[in-house]
This record gives structure tokens, sequence and C-alpha cells, in this order.
């Protein structure tokens, strides 16, 4: 079974749907127990990091996930979820991530050309590297992005796209993997590395 | 390279989709589900859900439909219509919607965009502006265009912007229903220095006023447009096909 981490940040109803959608039952996990007994995580999120770390850290559910990652479970953090996983952010203060993914959170600001918009919201293309999420994927394919801040200083990056810079898209280190889009809705696309999480 | 959007934009009243002409005479066409199914599959990149019921039921019945929908189509949704309050979005976002267009209710309450803003996000507050031409200048109009509300429309999305609105959908009532393109002089006067996404609707005809639209104002994020979709005069994959050829950025 699949867990959702769920601690009061966001909508969780489209994540849940998008893997009914896939023939895959998951439930929400609010509690350190709940996520141990699932077979695979994934991380949600949307808002402020700060505010993230601090639900995280009082559910008990910061250091669960540090123990069920190196445990070796799949774990897949998505937009806000992919941020939690890096060392620590730079978003409104510093905070420590889970420092699963080595890097850090910083604004795109910093390295996209002046006049582009921001946040980055709509569909943009994905540049990938050979990874397993990536299997029933072409390069190019649009998903959905909706964010000011990214993964930045990070070694581990398996897709970028183009937004007048080169932003990461999806990083993974063994077992555990973020991506910055939103797969829930980017279609088809967005769907088939659901999928392909779920066979990971 | 960030791409174009193409919105097909729903009414739905009593749980159907209706589309009238110049926000008068709507009639019912079509089973909202069915057709935002339908739209998700021809390459439609985001749907946009306008409540234009007034009763209890008819809300309930928006809700049921709004969780319908984002329980089989996989796609950005936005939804509007009736939203006046922070338990108005909270009822529309724990159905499934990723963002919330506010219109009238933010002309009655000034600080709503704000506090949804604090609360959710800016990604997820949408200004819907209704204007038009009057007096020589721009005016915002309320309650499904119907009302005039004395309000410079320039100064109005500056505003809402400032108070967080993360996107910003300027419908010309001047345009709307008329099918002879869009409003560009209006789009222009009015959303060009915008920070937030901007979004064009009110008289897409033909595919011709969507690749005038994007290459007269590079800077607009996207076309919305409702009854030339439902009665299938414009073709999505067509479009966005066409688009593709005059070099204007879209998912295929």
């Amino acid at each position: 079974m699949l867990a959702i981490a769920d601690y009061g940040v966001g909508n969780l109803f489209s994540l849940q749907s998008s893997l009914k959608s896939l023939g895959e039952s998951a439930y929400f996990a609010s509690r350190p127990e709940e996520l141990k007994r699932a077979d695979r995580i994934i991380l949600p999120g949307v808002g402020a990091f700060g505010d993230a770390v601090k639900k995280l850290r009082e559910t008990g559910m910061f250091d669960a996930l540090k123990e069920q990652a190196k445990a070796g479970k799949p774990i897949l953090g998505i937009c806000l979820g992919m941020q939690l996983l890096l060392e620590k952010s730079l978003e409104f203060g510093t905070f420590e991530g889970l420092g699963l993914i080595k890097g850090e959170v910083r604004p795109i600001a910093e390295v996209i050309p002046k006049g582009l918009k921001i946040p980055h919201i709509g569909w943009n293309g994905l540049s990938f590297k050979p990874h397993p999420l990536f299997k029933n994927i072409r390069q190019g394919d649009c998903v959905y992005f909706v964010h000011s801040f990214f993964a930045a200083d990070c070694p581990s990056i398996i897709a970028t796209t183009d937004y007048g810079a080169n932003l990461t898209a999806a990083v993974a280190e063994e077992n555990v993997a973020g991506c910055q889009f939103h797969p829930e809705k980017s279609g088809a696309v967005g769907l088939a590395i659901l999928k392909s999480f779920c066979e990971f | 390279m960030l791409r174009k959007r193409i919105i097909p934009c729903l009414d739905v009243r009593d749980g159907k989709v209706t589309k009238g002409i110049n926000f008068l005479g709507n009639r019912d066409i079509a089973d909202p589900v069915e057709l935002a199914d339908f739209y998700s599959k021809c390459g439609a990149d985001e749907l946009v859900f306008y409540d234009i019921t007034a009763s209890a039921e008819g809300r309930a019945l928006f809700t049921d439909v709004l969780r319908r929908v984002a329980s089989t189509v996989f796609i950005p949704l936005t939804v509007g219509g009736g939203i006046r309050t922070l338990e108005d979005f909270d009822r529309v976002l724990k159905c499934g919607a990723d963002k919330v267009s506010v219109n009238s209710g933010a002309i009655a309450d000034k600080t709503l965009i704000r506090r949804a803003s604090e609360r959710y996000g800016s990604q997820c507050v949408v200004i819907s502006a209704d204007v038009a031409r009057k007096d020589g200048g721009y005016r915002v109009y309320g309650r499904g265009g119907r009302d005039d509300t004395g309000i410079d429309a320039e100064e109005w999305i500056k505003y809402c912007v400032s108070e967080g609105a993360g996107e910003v959908v300027l419908n010309s009532i001047d345009t709307d229903g008329v099918k002879c393109g869009f409003d560009i002089e209006m789009l222009e006067a009015l959303c060009k220095d915008i920070s937030v996404p901007v979004v064009a609707s009110g008289g897409a005809g033909k595919t011709e006023d969507f690749i005038a639209l994007f290459k007269a104002l590079p800077w607009v994020d996207a076309g919305l447009a409702a009854s030339v979709f439902h009665y299938k005069e414009i073709s999505i994959p067509e479009l966005k096909a066409e688009l593709s050829k005059c070099c204007i950025p879209v998912r295929l």
C-alpha cells in the first residue's frame, strides 16, 4: 500500500484520485506508525517550507520519513515535498530540511532573467537523464509547474526545465526521488510518472 | 520554454454547462463531467468552471460536479462564481480545485484577496475582472457583467495584484460572445506591466484570433474561450497545431 503523508498542508484530493485512476490504493498517513506500514510513500506539499517543517516535526513524521528513507523505502516528494527532501531552504529565513538529497532550496529569481514572471506557473518541457521514473515518457514532454523556489547546488538532478535558465525539475538519490512539478496535474505524462513510481 | 495555455471555460448551472451571449440568455448544453474529460483528452491545458447558480441546491450540485471532474481529469482546475468568503475557498479547494477565481466577491470585500492569498498562497488566487469601455476609460463590472461598479479597471487590477492575486483573467465585456477576436487594445492598456500571469478572455471566434493574440501580446500567458469550443467551431488539437506552426509554444 502507498501512503500519502498528510501533515495538514495542501489539498490531497487530486493526488489520491490520480493514484486511484491508476489502480493504486493510497491512504493518508498523519502519524509515524502509519508511514511505517506503507510499501512506498508520497510526500506532497504546497505553501511555505518553514511551516511544513514545523508541522512535520510536530507530528513526528520528520524523523519517521528519515528512518523510512534510510530503511530503503521508495519515497517521492512532490513540489514543496521535493524541496523538503533537501538539506536546507532559504525561503523566508533559513530552515533545515530532511537532508535526504544534497542541495538547498533557493529563489528562482536568482537565476532566471529579469522580466520573466514569478512564480513559474504553467506547462513546461522536461529534459531528463535515464531514470526509472521516466521510463514511459519522452524527452520534451510537458508537465505542470507552480513554484518560486528551486533545488540549487544539487548533484542529484535527474531532470531540468527551461525557464530562461535550467531549473531543477526532478531529483533522485537511490530510493528517494522528488519532482518540482505536479504529476497529479500533468495529464497523461504525469500519470505515467506516478505509475513508474508505483513500480519503483 | 513555458507553453501558452488554451483554456476552455465551462459555465455550470444546476449541474449543466451553459453558454449565453453577452452574459445573457444562458441555455443548458452539456454534462460538465463528460465535457471536461473530452477537453482534457483534446489537450486543453486547464479548465475553468464558473458556478452561475444562485440557489443552495445549485451550489451543492456544482460542488458535486467539481468533485467528479477532479476525480477523473488530471489537469489544473480553476473555479469561480459565488466566491465571497474564505469558507467558499475552502469548499471548492477541498473538492479538487487548484485555483479560485474571484470577481464580485473581491469588489464587495476588499480584504478577500489578501486574506485568501495569505492562507492558500498567491498561486491559488485569481482575479477575474469583467471590464467594459465607459466614458473614455475602462470600468470594472460586477454581478456577471450587469453592474457598473464605477471602479477604474487599471487601478483595480493593480490593487488586486498588490493584494496577492497570482493571476489575472481579463474578460472584455465589449468583445464577449461577439467572436471577432480578443480585445487586444484593452489587454494592452490594462495588463501589459502586470507581474503575474495574464489570461485573455472574451471574443475568440476562430483559430486566427488566438494566433493574433499571442503574436500581438507575447506576454499574455493564456487564451480562454467557451462557446467556440463547446460548439466545436474550434478544435483544440487543430488550434494547437496551428499555433505551433506559427512558432507560438504550446503543449502538443
